[in-house]
């Protein structure tokens, strides 16, 4: 399954990644390369095995509803590369 | 006084602060009086912390002289992979879209060695975002091994192995998400474990991919392994993937011997056509001293491991690109300048602060995961798991601990393979089958070759870290090699 260049330019847009024309043709490539070496799997007939998403099994793990100490909102915007009133600062939605 | 760290393991460090031949304050001078006289050439650390280790290092010292009991780990300075957030320190993940981040909260193992009396001497270089096995892939240059300057020292957690075998710290923490602490410990001398999936809560280091990823330790000796092992295993509410187990002491069993251990050499992993002759032969040298002590040595095939490699380099940056897609330039890190709107905000906020390995992995990532992608990558990378978790459970039936190298060759030049991204994704085919199976695996330096550190993998069932590190207590008895740099037995 060879990545084509309009993949990859599509594949940046769903990764929010504005690469550059030059980006984009490397990329292509070096995908490709890797892909190579991925498609050993895709060919094999696995059709009757189970998907494993985590080694070591594990239950639900929950706890009853209940507040607790967290993260001040000072702390929480201490990294924000802009802030207002307490709050993170985007600019507008859309063109 | 002039104190050499290379030459203090956490037990000598404890005797010298209750006899008073040193203070905890004393020894983190010696630390960063190290660091200053070679991190110019090694370039182990992103960062030191002295106001952190000058408050840590005074309560000790306030408690030896009060005449307390001490901590565990009392005294020992210690370095921490630049994933791992500390309060009063920056976590970059050697990456520029993290340059000025600072940690808001502790990780818990971090907090947990702190706790056991640890001296936090800083934070280490890394491949950025975990993502390399060289430490080249920094955006604040590349870490440079103390066996030879020229070489790298492993990645993604070279810093943590460097600052160890440099004598810039007694003792660091590193991630594993694919084999990123034991190939570095591999490539340079140190002793480098990967927990059990699990057994080390990663509440706070900063996600690469969320079923592989777990924390260990570094150091020069196995019994500091296990010490440090006593320290960072506990249940955790904070990470859902922490599990809940009894108290162990690691070190309780470490010279029980290897007499009846069945040691399982993995014989297709071992004639892999990319192994050094000459790193085989330490091995199976390593393995017949195993047998002289009463080992049962027997072989074993484990041939799916053959496709942990491509089932690796989908998981991964399958699991990358989701754990990657918080940084926005919203909340935390580089936001570009001038914005026309949200998307253009995300767009090049992210194209300017990833390098280019990041963007390969995100892109990877996003592509196996994409509509009409998903279940012919994702979905059958899930399946070679079962596959590889299958092999290792039908040699555990038969074998206590299964034996590979740690990595193929012995550390290789700086710009040697950075070119070529899928010859250095092959430094991993050792030790990725460990992560898929989420078994738990430790490295041991067993010898040289021209010159370079050769480490031995040793891999074991879930949870059978006493064992492991038994039998890593023997090799490294046994081979009588004590790893020492050059640059560290000029001194």
């Amino acid at each position: 399954m060879a990545i084509t260049e309009d993949q990859v330019r599509h594949v940046a847009m769903l990764a929010r990644l504005g690469l550059d024309d030059e980006q984009i043709a490397s990329l292509g490539v070096e995908l490709n390369d890797i892909l190579v070496q991925v498609d050993r799997i895709s060919a094999l007939d696995l059709a009757d095995i189970e998907p494993t998403a985590h080694a070591v099994a594990q239950v639900n793990v929950t706890r009853t509803d209940e507040v607790r100490p967290c993260l001040s909102r000072e702390d929480a915007l201490r990294n924000a590369p802009q802030q207002q009133d307490g709050a993170f600062l985007i600019p507008k939605f859309g063109a | 006084m002039t104190i050499d760290l290379s030459s203090h393991s956490v037990r000598s460090i404890r005797e010298g602060l209750l006899s008073k031949d040193f203070s905890a304050a004393e020894l983190a001078d010696a630390a960063f009086a190290r660091i200053e006289a070679v991190d110019g050439d090694v370039h182990a650390f992103n960062a030191t912390s002295k106001e952190l280790a000058g408050a840590a290092a005074a309560r000790i010292d306030a408690m030896v002289a009060a005449g307390e009991t001490l901590p565990p780990l009392a005294g020992v300075p210690t370095a921490f992979k630049d994933n791992m957030n500390l309060v009063g320190t920056k976590t970059t993940c050697s990456s520029k879209i993290l340059e000025n981040y600072e940690s808001v909260y502790d990780c818990t193992a971090v907090r947990l060695m702190l706790d056991a009396g640890a001296v936090p001497v800083g934070k280490c270089n890394m491949d950025e975002f975990a993502f390399g096995s060289s430490t080249e892939n920094s955006a604040y240059g590349p870490t440079h091994n103390p066996w030879d300057l020229e070489r790298v020292p492993g990645g993604s957690s070279g810093g943590s192995a460097a600052a160890v075998a440099a004598g810039e710290a007694v003792l660091s923490l590193g991630s594993d998400t694919g084999g990123s602490i034991r190939q570095p410990g591999a490539l340079t001398g140190t002793v480098a474990m990967k927990p059990t999936y699990g057994r080390v809560s990663r509440y706070g280091v900063v996600a690469f991919a969320s079923s592989l990823d777990q924390i260990g330790p570094f150091s020069k000796t196995v019994e500091e392994c296990a010490e440090t092992m006593n320290v960072i295993c506990a249940h955790d509410v904070m990470d859902a993937t922490s599990v809940s187990r009894p108290a162990e002491d690691f070190t309780a069993k470490l010279r029980d011997g290897v007499k009846g251990l069945r040691v399982g050499v993995v014989r297709d992993l071992l004639d892999l056509e990319g192994c050094d002759p000459k790193v085989r032969e330490r091995v199976l040298e390593s393995v017949e001293s195993l047998e002289a002590l009463g080992a049962e040595v027997g072989e074993v095939n484990l041939p799916s491991t053959q496709y942990g490699l491509p089932a690796y380099y989908i998981i991964g940056p399958a699991e990358a690109s989701s754990n990657l897609a918080r940084f926005d330039g919203i909340r935390y890190g580089h936001r570009a300048q001038d914005p026309t709107d949200v998307l253009d905000l995300y767009m090049r906020s992210r194209a300017e602060g990833f390098g280019p390995e990041s963007i390969r992995r995100i892109m990877l990532g996003t592509y196996a995961l994409s509509a009409g992608y998903y279940d012919a990558y994702y979905g059958q990378a899930q399946k070679v798991r079962t596959l590889i978790i299958r092999d290792f459970e039908r040699a555990f039936a038969d074998f206590d601990v299964l034996v590979t190298p740690t990595s193929p060759t012995t550390a290789f030049k700086i710009g040697e393979k950075a070119a070529d991204p899928v010859s250095m994704y092959l430094s991993d085919v050792y030790t990725i089958p460990v992560n898929l199976a989420g078994i738990p695996a430790v490295s041991v330096p067993c010898g040289t070759v021209d010159g370079l550190p050769v480490g031995l993998q040793l891999m074991g069932t879930h949870f059978s870290e006493s064992t492991l590190l038994r039998a890593a207590h023997a090799v490294e008895a046994a081979s009588g090699f004590v790893p020492v740099p050059p640059m560290v037995a000029a001194l």
